[in-house]
């Protein structure tokens, strides 16, 4: 993935690039708006990953805006100090893709830019997901592994179904916070495992191999075992 | 509002803040006077003496066209009174005509002016040759020639000038007949009318000044009240009010509204205070002690495995950290009342629902019954984002403190006007003498320091209660804690 970041802090810049790179990425680094703004415009990438405030007269939401003025979809994913409720409202409302505040984990990022790429990739709507020998249908709300099935409530579904939809990609805790319960708050107790933990039993408990993985210190990934 | 990076790179450069000392050097130091721009005598610029003007001038006005109207209706009136009298006066004469001819006529204008008693008709009768056979003119007036027209003529009648008003007639056999009637009562009249008018002005302008000091006088009073608080306050003195007259006047209102601000800016200041004392004081434990540890760990860790242990718990503590700081921050940033603008029709029945099954499955895990029971519809104009945390907060903290086998309940009722959201468990509570404190902002129990979390889900709750003008009370819940979440119900004309 080639993967702009317009960053002016030289510590978190090149922490970013360095844990990109290593995770197979190409990267850019821009450090203030300008430089930002002609990279994304000139290059093709993947992803940018912006912050909010740059010297160099161009901020990040003007960068956004001038790009997506120039009918430019690159997805764009804000790493901003800026964490507001209403920071977060104009991010996204400029044509932001996601919104992550400073401090952040790398995982975190990393997740994040890797999940955006795939969303944009897959605009035409699906009516079937299938992971391996997994199958869920989307129109009659049905999940299948192995052809036997397998009866999942309502949350559980959606809970599953975003782990298919990020398959192979790794999924944070946060992520399937705001994904799954759209709930923007950091709960105190170890919510998502537990919920995480039910669907196991059922998708992958009666089965010989697992499909979710627990990633350490990052969070979950769906993927057939290809060992 | 960089993260990482030395200090010193952040002072200079684009992101200082130039607006902050111009803005407040604009406040500190009224605008002296533009030596280039003409600027009134102190008097002059006075609101009230300008007010006064304008209401002089308005009133001067009114008066002009009172007195313009007044003539204008007396002297048409006048005019119709002098055309009928004229015309009546021809009519009788042009039966004397009629009956005695000339003779008769000129017998006539002679009784008539005999009788007139006012002295203000005016006949003359003429023949071919401009001869005055009768009447009180001593020839006809230049430019008066047209049969049967009215004119309005300057004529010498003893040797006094006046002003006629006169109807002519050619007689047969080359006779003119003139009759009128003097109007110089209607001169007299605009003369009386212009001098009360002039006197009128002199009155008004009189008054209007001594109105102007007046108004003046009490405007100054009135605002200086505003003026001596709003100065003090820019003096730094944020406790003092304006007083209110008690009249409800527009000045109270006014007074009141300054107060209204003053109270709401008071209030933001004493959460800045209380936002930067939370920070001091809630921030420096955890970071002396993610401080101490990596210091320990640089003189004494005994190899990279230790080293490493050091730097996990060291990220640890920064997290730790990073979640007390967002948690006062976000109870600030509720506290500022900014998201009210926020505010849509929520139905929390299905919000209450959907967290009982989130939390639910982790009170299950552990061995913790749970019961939820909400009505059908809970209607409240809310942040559903804010309620969500909130009531996630008092959840969470009744999970960190239930023992297993004990029983959290998530109820939701309605009642009224009202709506109330219970979260209640079975662990150790809080005593009474502590449970005040709890609610405090940024209060912090002596358990947060040894429990994950940032130790603020209380505090953050309270803050979205009172955001949303609710309540948040504790009470025991034998055992346990009650907590227990009042929202305004949202009536059906709401929103």
């Amino acid at each position: 993935m080639r993967i702009l970041l317009v960053e002016d802090d030289k510590d978190v810049g090149s922490f970013v690039a360095k844990g990109l790179r290593e995770a197979g990425h190409v990267v850019e680094h821009a450090d203030n708006g300008r430089d930002g703004l002609f990279l994304a415009a000139s290059e093709n990438f993947d992803a940018i990953i912006l912050d909010r405030m740059l010297p160099g007269g161009v901020d990040g939401l003007h960068l956004l805006e001038t790009l997506r003025a120039q009918n430019n979809q690159t997805p764009v994913l804000f790493l901003s100090a800026m964490a507001q409720v209403d920071d977060r409202i104009r991010g996204l409302k400029a044509g932001g893709d996601d919104y992550l505040t400073k401090p952040f984990v790398f995982a975190e990022l990393l997740a994040r830019v890797e999940a955006l790429t795939r969303r944009s990739k897959n605009e035409g709507p699906q009516t079937k997901l299938t992971v391996g020998d997994l199958e869920m249908d989307l129109l009659a709300r049905g999940v299948r592994r192995a052809g036997q099935k397998i009866d999942l409530q309502p949350r559980e579904f959606r809970l599953l179904e975003y782990l298919m939809r990020h398959a192979g990609q790794v999924v944070t805790r946060t992520m399937l916070l705001e994904g799954v319960w759209d709930y923007h708050f950091d709960p105190q107790t170890n919510v998502i495992d537990v919920h995480v933990s039910r669907l196991r039993q059922k998708v992958d408990k009666p089965f010989a191999t697992a499909l979710i993985q627990t990633i350490r210190n990052a969070g979950y990934m769906l993927r057939a075992d290809e060992a | 509002m960089r993260e990482a990076g030395p200090a010193a790179t952040l002072a200079p450069g684009p992101r200082a803040r130039p607006w902050r000392q111009g803005f407040f050097r604009r406040f500190r130091h009224p605008r002296p006077w533009q030596p280039g721009r003409w600027t009134p005598p102190a008097l002059l610029r006075s609101a009230g003496l300008r007010f006064a003007g304008l209401y002089a001038a308005l009133f001067g006005l009114s008066a002009l066209a009172l007195a313009f109207f007044l003539w204008w209706d007396t002297a048409a009136l006048l005019d119709r009174q002098v055309d009928a009298s004229i015309h009546a006066d021809a009519e009788g004469l042009n039966e004397r005509w009629q009956a005695g001819g000339l003779p008769a006529l000129i017998v006539t204008i002679r009784d008539r002016l005999v009788e007139n008693v006012d002295d203000d008709a005016i006949y003359l009768l003429v023949d071919t040759g401009g001869h005055r056979l009768a009447g009180n003119l001593d020839r006809w007036p230049a430019g008066v020639a047209a049969d049967d027209d009215w004119y309005e003529l300057p004529i010498v009648r003893d040797n006094i000038r006046s002003l006629a008003r006169v109807h002519t007639f050619d007689l047969p056999g080359g006779f003119h007949l003139l009759v009128g009637r003097d109007v110089e009562a209607r001169v007299r009249l605009r003369h009386v009318l212009t001098d009360a008018l002039l006197w009128a002005l002199l009155v008004i302008a009189g008054l209007g000044g001594v109105g102007a000091l007046l108004v003046r006088s009490v405007l100054q009073n009135t605002l200086a009240d505003i003026s001596r608080t709003t100065a003090a306050i820019g003096a730094g003195d944020l406790s003092r009010r304006v007083p209110l007259s008690g009249r409800g006047d527009e000045f109270d209102h006014l007074a009141a509204t300054i107060n209204d601000m003053l109270e709401r800016i008071s209030r933001l200041m004493d959460g800045v205070r209380e936002v930067s004392n939370a920070i001091a004081h809630d921030l420096r434990t955890p970071i002396t002690r993610a401080r101490a540890r990596l210091e320990d760990a640089l003189a004494h860790a005994a190899g990279e495995a230790d080293l490493r242990a050091a730097i996990e718990r060291a990220e640890a503590d920064l997290d730790g950290i990073v979640a007390i700081f967002q948690a006062i921050l976000r109870i600030a940033e509720i506290e500022a009342g900014a998201r009210r603008s926020a505010f849509a029709a929520l139905d929390l029945a299905p919000l209450l629902a959907d967290l009982a099954e989130f939390y639910g499955a982790v009170a299950e895990e552990r061995g913790i019954a749970f019961v939820s029971r909400t009505p059908v519809r809970l209607p409240v104009a809310g942040d559903r984002d804010m309620i969500q945390q909130a009531v996630a907060n008092l959840l969470d903290n009744a999970l960190k403190f239930s023992p297993p086998g004990g029983e959290i309940r998530l109820i939701g009722e309605a009642g009224g006007e009202s709506v109330r959201i219970i979260v209640s468990d079975q662990g150790p509570g809080i005593p009474e003498a502590e449970r005040r404190h709890v609610t405090e902002r940024f209060y912090r129990g002596e358990s947060a320091r040894s429990t994950p979390g940032s130790g603020l889900g209380l505090a953050l709750a309270l803050a979205v209660a009172q955001l949303h003008d609710g309540t948040l009370t504790l009470a025991d819940n034998a055992p346990g804690l009650r907590a227990i979440l009042t929202l305004p119900a949202r009536r059906a004309v709401d929103v």
